[in-house]
């Protein structure tokens, strides 16, 4: 699934790398734990978190994640957005909770890392 | 005998979050300028982040070396915090001492020391309470798990 795709499917605000929303995302990982994430991701995924400080972002580039998706409307700063520019990883908001989040995208084929 | 490439040692400010984990990003721009293969590459990148949080969460100051070799990336990473008084337990993963700063980063869920370890072909960890720690990880360049 395109991540344009996923950003209208769930109402997302592109914060950063609104040029890079032809990618395509076929799997997803879901935590507020770092480590977590670190662990999981195999690399390409769509990162959602609820963590919105710098390392999140420093997370997801060392992971090698595709992109990042705030849940709950948590919006991170100037400062953590910049960041986002300067590694070229898309950044989204949405409004809605994690569990729904994952819910939406899992019906519509996205997997899971484990 | 392994045939020394490259060898960068930084220094590591412990609670300093802001700055928690350039080093790491440096280490990736360092070998994906060399070409090293991704896996490996990001095998190494990840064990050289949780070592870096590791020190700014718990420690005062640490240091890492990054050698490369013809045959692997050895990093070894050296504070002066507090020390681990079970490293066995330590390396369990859920286990954790981290404060509720720590995890308000997104860190210290007990997932550190198992994710490095993971991450490695050799891996060790000495600590004396008081002191510090020393972290040991090797990543073999003909390593793609």
């Amino acid at each position: 699934m395109k991540l344009a795709e996923i950003k209208d499917l769930l109402r997302c605000e592109v914060l950063a790398g609104e040029e890079d929303l032809s990618i395509d995302i076929s799997h997803v990982v879901a935590s507020d734990g770092m480590s977590e994430i670190l662990a999981f991701a195999k690399s390409k995924e769509l990162m959602i978190t609820g963590l919105t400080n710098i390392q999140s972002i420093r997370t997801a580039d060392i992971a090698g994640v595709s992109a990042v998706l705030y849940c709950r409307g948590k919006r991170p700063d100037k400062k953590v957005i910049e960041f986002a520019k300067q590694k070229r990883i898309p950044v989204l908001v949405t409004e809605m909770v994690m569990f729904d989040i994952c819910g939406i995208l899992y019906n519509r084929g996205l997997k899971g890392v484990s | 005998m392994a045939m020394e490439l490259l060898r960068e040692n930084f220094q590591i400010q412990g609670r300093n979050f802001d700055k928690a984990g350039e080093i790491s990003s440096e280490i990736k721009v360092i070998l994906k300028d060399l070409e090293i293969d991704s896996a490996c590459l990001r095998r190494c990148v990840i064990v050289a982040f949780e070592a870096e949080m590791n020190v700014v969460m718990y420690a005062d100051r640490g240091t890492l070396a990054l050698i490369l070799t013809d045959k692997d990336i050895t990093l070894e990473v050296k504070d002066e915090g507090p020390g681990i008084p079970d490293i066995d337990l330590a390396m369990k993963e859920g286990y954790s001492t981290a404060s509720d700063e720590m995890r308000e980063m997104g860190f210290g869920f007990g997932m550190g020391l198992p994710n490095m370890k993971k991450n490695s072909d050799e891996f060790c960890v000495e600590s004396e309470v008081g002191k510090g720690t020393s972290v040991f990880a090797r990543i073999r360049l003909d390593s793609h798990a």
